[in-house]
């Protein structure tokens, strides 16, 4: 977690009501997942320049959303929107609304420490903090009050390793050093540590770039596995990841969203002629 | 449309083109030769004709191969896609009409020695123009990325079913008539249920013509469609 750096070990927390979906809702298996994320005229801008222009789209829970498009087309400036990440850049301003399950991230009353917490992030290169296997997971669920002893925390810390598919690799060295991992293992321990704070959204920005095949090939399964349960959203330079990987599928271009829709769709029969020039390599 | 950035991938993709296009060509030829050989009873064309449905079958083969390693080595995306899929698709329905034009021609080889053409066979000669004008209709859609080309072939193929319908018809009649015209009336009917099989072919390449262009299937249900077995259940 990207907000967890930010703070001291101890920290209390505010409570994070504001962030929750209505308690009906927050256990009632949905059959046919529905939005989670709705984005309305969202603009960003970097001093004078802006960089997105009133992006409008909804976010599916429980799929993979891929955002491709050419470098500097604003698709890591939007998914960067979507934690408030923007927000700690000087002069990055943001306009437009967006709502995590109904909740407007940028109200006033949200506090974008818990909102990271609620939206994971992994990013190109994995960025374990300089602690033990254990302790990169241990520490999310810690200073956000997760665990109520130390057992509960053992238990959470075994469930987010199994779940982002570590837990066979690393069970007998839990107290060795997180940068010992490979790249790849070190990626799936990025994951743990984004899932043992229980998000509701994981952002990955380029996350199998640094990776060979195979542990591009882990990755991808874990996320086809995490889709289950999380919405997903993959910035990707690589047609084939998010032809792989995603349920739907946004093109930018300078700062504008060409397209979206569903996977199967862009990649065989895009509407608008940039998205094909774009996906089949004919951008000029 | 632009150029692929990168110019060996742009080539690759329309040499698979050429070489369907090359195939469409010669197979084209085996209809029509085979359509004169059987009206001329030509027993010389008709002998050519089946040795050259080989090279037909290695024209498939190559095609194959060249859009099996497009697709491996390249990953064609949404028009390239549909361009590579529409290759092999079309290929393999061209050797199935080789197949049949060379069926035409062995039919020949046995009518040339049992059965003088007669007005049958003038009616199954104009068919077979008919098929060839379509299949070449079709092919050159295809080589020319007409859309309308293509839907127009699609739209006509009952005009071939009902050609067939009335040759079966009139085969029959003979047939019944008098048992010694059963066998070249069985080989006469299977050169025109051939022909009619072309036609379906031509109607298929029409399809694959129509959803690499434009990404979207031609709704099959839309086309009505009657043939001797149906009509034969609704009197």
């Amino acid at each position: 977690m990207a907000a967890a750096q930010d703070l001291p070990e101890g920290t209390p927390l505010p409570h994070d009501a504001q962030l929750r979906p209505p308690a009906v809702a927050a256990h009632t298996p949905v059959a046919n997942a529905g939005v989670k994320i709705r984005c309305d005229k969202v603009s960003a801008y970097y001093g004078d320049k802006q960089a997105l222009h009133d992006i409008t789209l909804d976010i599916p829970d429980r799929a993979v959303t891929a955002f491709i498009g050419p470098s500097g087309c604003g698709k890591s400036t939007f998914l960067r929107c979507i934690n408030r990440m923007n927000d700690t850049i000087p002069g990055a301003r943001v306009t437009g609304r967006i709502e995590i399950d109904g909740q407007d991230v940028n109200d006033r009353s949200v506090d974008p420490v818990v909102l990271r917490s609620r939206v994971g992030m992994v990013f190109q290169k994995p960025n374990p903090f300089p602690k033990s296997i254990f302790e990169n997971v241990a520490y999310g669920p810690r200073i956000h009050g997760l665990a109520a002893g130390k057992a509960e925390l053992e238990g959470i810390v075994e469930a987010s390793l199994k779940k982002a598919g570590l837990w066979g690799e690393v069970s007998d060295r839990l107290h060795q050093s997180g940068s010992s991992l490979s790249g790849g293992q070190q990626q799936r321990l990025v994951i743990a540590r984004a899932i043992a704070v229980q998000p509701r959204v994981i952002l990955m920005d380029e996350p199998c770039s640094a990776l060979d095949p195979i542990a591009t090939a882990r990755i991808e399964e874990l996320i086809d596995e995490l889709r289950r349960q999380y919405c997903i959203v993959i910035v990707t330079h690589s047609m084939a990841q998010a032809a792989r990987v995603s349920q739907r599928t946004a093109f930018f271009h300078l700062g504008e969203l060409v397209e979206e829709g569903s996977t199967e769709e862009i990649f065989t029969n895009p509407r608008e002629t940039r998205t094909q020039d774009y996906i089949t390599g004919r951008f000029g | 449309m632009q150029q692929h950035i990168v110019t060996s991938y742009e080539e690759e993709l329309n040499h698979l083109t050429a070489e369907v296009a090359r195939m469409g060509g010669l197979a084209e030829a085996q209809v029509a030769d085979a359509v004169n050989a059987f009206a001329r009873r030509d027993v010389a064309l008709a002998a050519a004709i089946v040795e050259r449905d080989q090279r037909l079958d290695a024209l498939e083969l190559e095609i194959e191969r060249a859009a099996i390693r497009l697709i491996a080595l390249r990953q064609p995306m949404a028009v390239d896609l549909r361009r590579t899929v529409a290759a092999m698709k079309i290929a393999s329905n061209l050797e199935r009409c080789g197949d049949l034009a060379k069926n035409i021609a062995k039919r020949s080889l046995v009518l040339a020695e049992t059965d003088p053409a007669g007005p049958v066979t003038r009616s199954i000669e104009r068919m077979g123009k008919l098929v060839s004008s379509r299949l070449k209709d079709v092919l050159d859609a295809y080589t020319s990325s007409e859309l309308a080309g293509a839907t127009a072939v699609w739209t006509r193929d009952d005009e071939v079913d009902e050609h067939y319908e009335s040759l079966f018809r009139e085969l029959l009649t003979y047939m019944m008539g008098d048992p010694r015209t059963i066998t070249p009336g069985a080989h006469l009917l299977f050169v025109a249920k051939n022909l009619e099989r072309i036609g379906d072919h031509a109607t298929n390449i029409a399809e694959i013509v129509h959803y690499e262009i434009t990404g979207e299937e031609l709704a099959a249900a839309a086309r009505p469609k009657t043939d001797a077995l149906t009509r034969a259940e609704t009197p």
